[in-house]
């Protein structure tokens, strides 16, 4: 559905005075510093990790 | 929830002393290191359900961790006008749990009943803006009682020429040992508990892990923006975890067995849409599979709402659905014909919801009226999975620029 999305929509080339809404703190693309434990939790109550920025396996007794 | 605040109020108090002396620094002085952010985040972790895999896929799951994390970011520029980062990021857990009291429960305290859990890390990076590459390195640590890591990390990002894409490649691998504490049935004579003051002798298993991230990130337009990545790992070594009991069909008992490898593939999908002046649209959806004959699929949704300009509110909801690993089955399930076995409900098949709210403040003087507390972040989350296992947590996060 994203792709299809990103197809319709297209890149246009945002020049660095036009992003102050990409560069709005909210839209970093990466997980919030208040989700870091909540990321680790998940390594321990759930099989699947990584690709999320959070570890993907070792560094810690975890799935 | 007292604990979360009085202990980062302590800290904020310490770092807002070592900043009232960085200001008095001459100006002349610019080329050295300045801290550029610090982070200080508390957290309350408690869960609950009755399919612990220290007991065979029965019992208690009762888990309580608190936890504090301290991160510090410093940066400098150098004499070739490269922007250097480093970053030291100190964690510490203090957890209590009911189920792996049960690992020893003949004895008064067992080996891992509660545990202090510490891991920092040190990363330093150098960002070029004539290139627009990003390399850097990263070392880490983590303790507790039955288990010690090395980690080594390398990653190198480069932009566009008009910084609207990046590829970013990162390499880890982690050097882990476990100590192999077995439950008291299953133990061969002269083999040690692994508690403080028993000198009978006990293993270290290694573990290996090797990951390797590609990413990357697009801007689409001046709302939209999105992050592809994939990250392949691989795990050698003791991969079971040494205290999970398996009872079989036929009554008997062993501990956890599983494969000495492990492929995993995760790919991700992240696109963050600014609706408006006001909210923000934040969707993240995961696949992944494993050799293991796992298959996961993790969607997330927050949408952060801006009340007025320093007020922002974050509804999120997460979903996530797996399928149970090849080697798993129920207490009294398995046989004792079978390779490997597992009775661990972590890997088991389940959806799980996580579902919350965050609060954010950030006042233009500064938190109190003082200009270096940027901002605050209050954090509650319900999470709950269909094997009728419970949890909740609070966040708290300070944000010092």
């Amino acid at each position: 559905m994203c792709i299809s999305l990103l197809s319709l929509t297209g890149c246009t080339t945002v020049k660095e005075y036009q992003k102050s809404r990409i560069n709005d703190a909210e839209m970093e693309l990466s997980a919030r510093k208040s989700e870091k434990f909540e990321q680790n939790f998940y390594l321990y109550r759930e099989g699947a990790a990584g690709a999320n920025g959070g570890k993907s396996g070792g560094g810690c007794g975890c799935n | 929830m007292k604990k979360i605040c009085i202990s980062v109020g302590v800290l904020l108090s310490l770092f807002r002393a070592g900043y009232g002396q960085s200001t008095t620094q001459p100006a002349y002085e610019k080329r050295k290191l300045k801290v550029e952010e610090i982070n200080l985040v508390s957290s309350y972790y408690q869960q609950d359900g009755n399919n612990s895999a220290v007991t065979g896929g029965i019992g208690t799951e009762k888990l309580t961790d608190f936890a504090q994390s301290f991160d510090l970011v410093l940066k400098t520029t150098d004499q070739r006008n490269r922007q250097h980062t480093i970053a030291f990021d100190f964690n510490i857990d203090h957890y209590t749990s009911a189920s792996s009291d049960n690992i020893d429960p003949l004895t008064v305290s067992s080996a891992s009943r509660s545990d202090t859990h510490i891991y920092p890390s040190l990363s330093w990076s150098v960002h070029n803006d004539n290139n627009r590459t990003t390399k850097g390195l990263a070392f880490s640590y983590s303790t507790e009682y039955d288990y010690k890591s090395y980690g080594f990390n390398l990653n190198f990002a480069k932009a566009s020429a008009d910084n609207n894409r990046e590829v970013s490649l990162k390499a880890g691998a982690f050097f882990d040992t476990w100590k192999a504490i077995l439950p008291p049935e299953l133990r061969p004579d002269g083999y040690g508990s692994g508690a403080h003051g028993d000198r009978d002798p006990i293993d270290y298993k290694p573990r290996n892990s090797y990951n390797l991230s590609v990413s990357l990130s697009q801007v689409i337009n001046k709302r939209m923006q999105l992050l592809f990545t994939v990250e392949p790992s691989f795990q050698q070594g003791l991969l079971s975890t040494p205290f999970h009991r398996i009872y079989f069909q036929d009554g008997g008992e062993t501990v956890e067995k599983l494969p000495g490898t492990r492929l995993k593939l995760p790919v991700s999908f992240r696109l963050h849409y600014f609706m408006g002046d006001r909210v923000v649209v934040r969707t993240f959806y995961r696949y992944y599979i494993d050799d293991w004959g796992m298959q996961a699929h993790t969607a997330n949704l927050e949408v952060p709402v801006k009340l007025t300009s320093f007020i922002s509110v974050s509804p999120f909801y997460r979903f996530s659905h797996q399928t149970a690993v090849r080697y798993f089955a129920p207490y009294e399930q398995h046989k004792q014909t079978e390779k490997y076995y597992t009775s661990d409900y972590d890997i088991s098949g389940f959806n799980s919801q996580f579902v919350g709210i965050g609060f954010r403040t950030a006042p233009p003087g500064g938190l109190f009226g003082i200009g270096h507390w940027q901002s605050v972040e209050l954090r509650f989350g319900h999470y709950t999975r269909t094997t009728g296992m419970v949890a909740n947590s609070v966040t708290l996060l300070a944000k010092i620029k």
